[in-house]
């Protein structure tokens, strides 16, 4: 289990001051100026060294991204911190921005200097409104400090941050569709290449990165290399915030090392499954998007982004959503498929039309108003989507509802039976395609 | 210290034809710091707070003559302002009672006990999705993860509070408070601070504070090695040489 001393986000549960002056006492901002005297390229090498995953749900190697960005390019390069956590299950970054928001604000003074960016824009969901108001309130404590502004911690490098607020849109964490938004349009996700580090906001350089991701890189530098690839496995280094929520017994968000076994996890911090570690049904391990696993998988589960990805699923976010025996497995997917077909931007034809139809399938599915063969249907549009559209959405959409068959197709089987049996002969014709 | 840096930014907007609709001297006090976030070339980057301002002067909601407003500002075409105020949700384009409930129903929340919370309210208000009590006080909106799910079941109420860990006994008595006028505090109502589990942090009551004795940094300052071998070295070298410039670092 990691060690007090270990974690970076002291002040998570909001017990402490969240300004400027306790966030001092935390560490933040301390010798920020003279960690932007090693040099931008310095700074990329030690983020690439680290092997800091982004914390957003892809996993890419943030120093990587960083040293994407152009150098010597005659328009101004910005950098866009994605603070529009929408995923279902996930609740940390919120945490951040309203109990640690300087701690955010360092790391967009460390990453935009290690980039090259002029300018920070974090873009805040617009629900999180108390968050909004905290960055605010944290920005014009660090202008006022001269932490940012024309003379960012006395380094000479001019460095400014905004807060732009959204107005609920999911798919405006997709990367390309937030920085849409921030242009003032739809937030439709655009086609890449060109990525957004040639072509971004305002058609200048850009990198979008997580909160989290941001918020962990000076503590990185502060502390060091060596320090954060000590804690959890290669290429799944660091701490991890992690979000759990559904049936446990005490729902929290903690700060843990990467790889930490599931079981330990859920069982140290979230006070265990509600009736026992036997009264798992199955657990959503990064957030709604990524397929579930059954409690067989969860038994032996390390939480990082290899070990998930071998297990057939993803750390996505590291949300992770437990589901007892009590709850309708099927229900709980088919709100999950409701929630993607509210959330598509309407942009592609296969999510717009797919997400509606898996979610029309899957209410039927609830009841058991269905033919077994459609289960094998259902599996081939999910395949239809998948991979098919624009932006991530579609295949976030489709992998609950592939997870789902993968490992609960008995069950879904079973409804279908049962409501037959139920219904007699009559149930068998009503049941027909997708209404 | 001034916040104007980095890009040019919008310091001229056409002031707006008067019509239905126009804002208050506190709400252009508002609009100018959001304009003056974006460059002066991309005004429309405005369109959402601006939207925002307009929709709370509002009582709420948006009408046409608030959003062609709006591009007016921005210089906008009306269409495109349009989209989008009818493409996030949180811009109402009908008035919402004087409080909007706005409860999460999402899987993490429904695990919890959401549709229980959604049946309180709509039996106590006797509405339904979308609609509004009759005295105008209350409305009621299902929406999509509000991302508190360690807090849940949770509902938002005027697009800004979060009332968070509900039971439908918390909810009954919290729009009893409203119709007897008052003001619930939001966030946890089962006594949290935040997303810690219930009955205080397992976590975090051994943290140190940076500079403390027995805390990270005991001496209070951190320079990097890179930076500090760098300047011993700068400084070795003008004494060597005596009368060189006053460089430093690399």
């Amino acid at each position: 289990m990691l060690q007090d001393k270990d974690r970076i986000f002291t002040n998570l549960y909001g017990q402490h001051d969240w300004k400027l002056a306790g966030a001092k006492k935390r560490g933040v901002w301390m010798g920020t100026g003279d960690m932007l005297a090693m040099g931008r390229d310095t700074l990329v090498q030690k983020i690439k060294d680290s092997e800091l995953r982004g914390r957003g749900g892809a996993g890419f190697p943030a120093g990587m991204k960083w040293s994407f960005m152009p150098k010597n390019d005659p328009r101004p390069s910005y950098l866009v911190v994605n603070a529009d956590e929408s995923e279902p299950g996930t609740c940390k970054d919120r945490e951040i921005m309203r109990y640690d928001p300087h701690r955010l604000l360092e790391g967009c003074v460390v990453a935009g200097f290690a980039m090259g960016a002029r300018a920070a824009y974090i873009y805040v969901r617009g629900e999180f409104w108390l968050e909004g108001n905290h960055l605010e309130e944290a920005v014009q404590e660090a202008y006022d400090a001269g932490l940012i502004g024309d003379n960012a911690c006395g380094s000479g490098y001019a460095f400014d941050i905004y807060i732009h607020r959204g107005a609920g849109a999911y798919i405006c964490g997709e990367e390309t569709a937030l920085l849409e938004s921030l242009e003032g349009k739809k937030g439709m996700p655009r086609l890449k290449p060109p990525f957004p580090a040639q072509v971004g906001i305002y058609g200048c350089p850009t990198t979008v990165n997580n909160v989290e991701t941001i918020a962990v890189a000076p503590e990185i530098l502060r502390r060091g290399v060596a320090w954060w690839t000590s804690i959890g496995r290669p290429k799944n280094t660091g701490t991890k915030i992690f979000c759990m929520s559904g049936h446990v017994n005490k729902p929290c968000n903690v700060e843990e090392s990467m790889s930490i076994p599931l079981k330990d996890l859920v069982e140290k911090h979230a006070g265990g499954v509600r009736g026992g570690w036997d009264n798992l049904q199955a657990v959503i391990p990064g957030g709604s998007s990524v397929p579930l696993i059954p409690k067989s998988v969860a038994d032996n589960q390390l939480m990082d982004f290899d070990a998930l990805k071998d297990s057939g699923t993803g750390l996505g976010t590291a949300a992770v959503i437990v589901i007892d025996k009590s709850a309708d497995i099927i229900d709980s997917i088919c709100r999950i498929a409701q929630f993607y077909k509210h959330e598509s931007c309407g942009q592609c034809t296969p999510c717009r039309e797919g997400t509606g139809w898996m979610w029309r399938v899957m209410t039927r599915m609830v009841q058991g108003k269905a033919e077994i063969d459609e289960i094998d249907k259902l599996w081939d549009v999910t395949k239809e989507v998948e991979g098919h559209t624009i932006c991530a959405l579609g295949d976030a959409a489709a992998w609950p509802i592939q997870g789902l068959i993968r490992h609960f197709r008995p069950e879904l089987e079973e409804r279908i039976v049962e409501y037959k049996r139920k219904h007699g002969k009559r149930a068998t014709s009503v049941a027909t395609a997708a209404e | 210290m001034s916040r104007v840096t980095t890009h040019p930014k919008v310091t001229s907007f056409r002031p707006p034809e008067t019509g239905e609709f126009a804002f208050t001297e506190a709400s252009w006090k508002e609009a100018e710091f959001a304009l003056a976030k974006y460059p002066e070339d991309h005004k429309a980057s405005a369109v959402m707070p601006l939207l925002w301002i307009a929709q709370r002067q509002n009582e709420g909601h948006l009408t046409r003559a608030a959003i062609e407003y709006v591009g007016q500002i921005l210089e906008m075409a009306p269409i495109r302002v349009h989209e989008i105020a009818t493409f996030y949700t949180m811009y109402n384009l009908e008035k919402p009672g004087r409080v909007q409930l706005q409860i999460c129903r999402t899987t993490p929340c429904m695990l919890r006990g959401a549709d229980d919370i959604l049946a309180t309210v709509k039996n106590k208000l006797g509405i339904d999705d979308g609609e509004v009590t009759e005295d105008g006080m209350f409305s009621l909106m299902e929406v999509e993860c509000l991302g508190a799910c360690c807090n849940a079941p949770m509902m938002q109420v005027n697009n800004e509070a979060y009332f968070e860990d509900l039971t439908p006994e918390i909810v009954e008595r919290l729009i009893d408070d409203w119709r007897a006028g008052k003001t619930p505090t939001p966030g946890s109502q089962q006594g949290r601070t935040g997303s810690e589990p219930e009955g205080g942090p397992a976590v975090l009551t051994d943290a140190k504070d940076y500079g403390a004795p027995d805390g990270p940094y005991a001496n209070g300052t951190f320079v990097p090695a890179e930076v500090q071998n760098a300047r011993a070295e700068a400084a070795q070298a003008e004494n060597e040489a005596g009368t060189s410039s006053d460089k430093g670092s690399s």
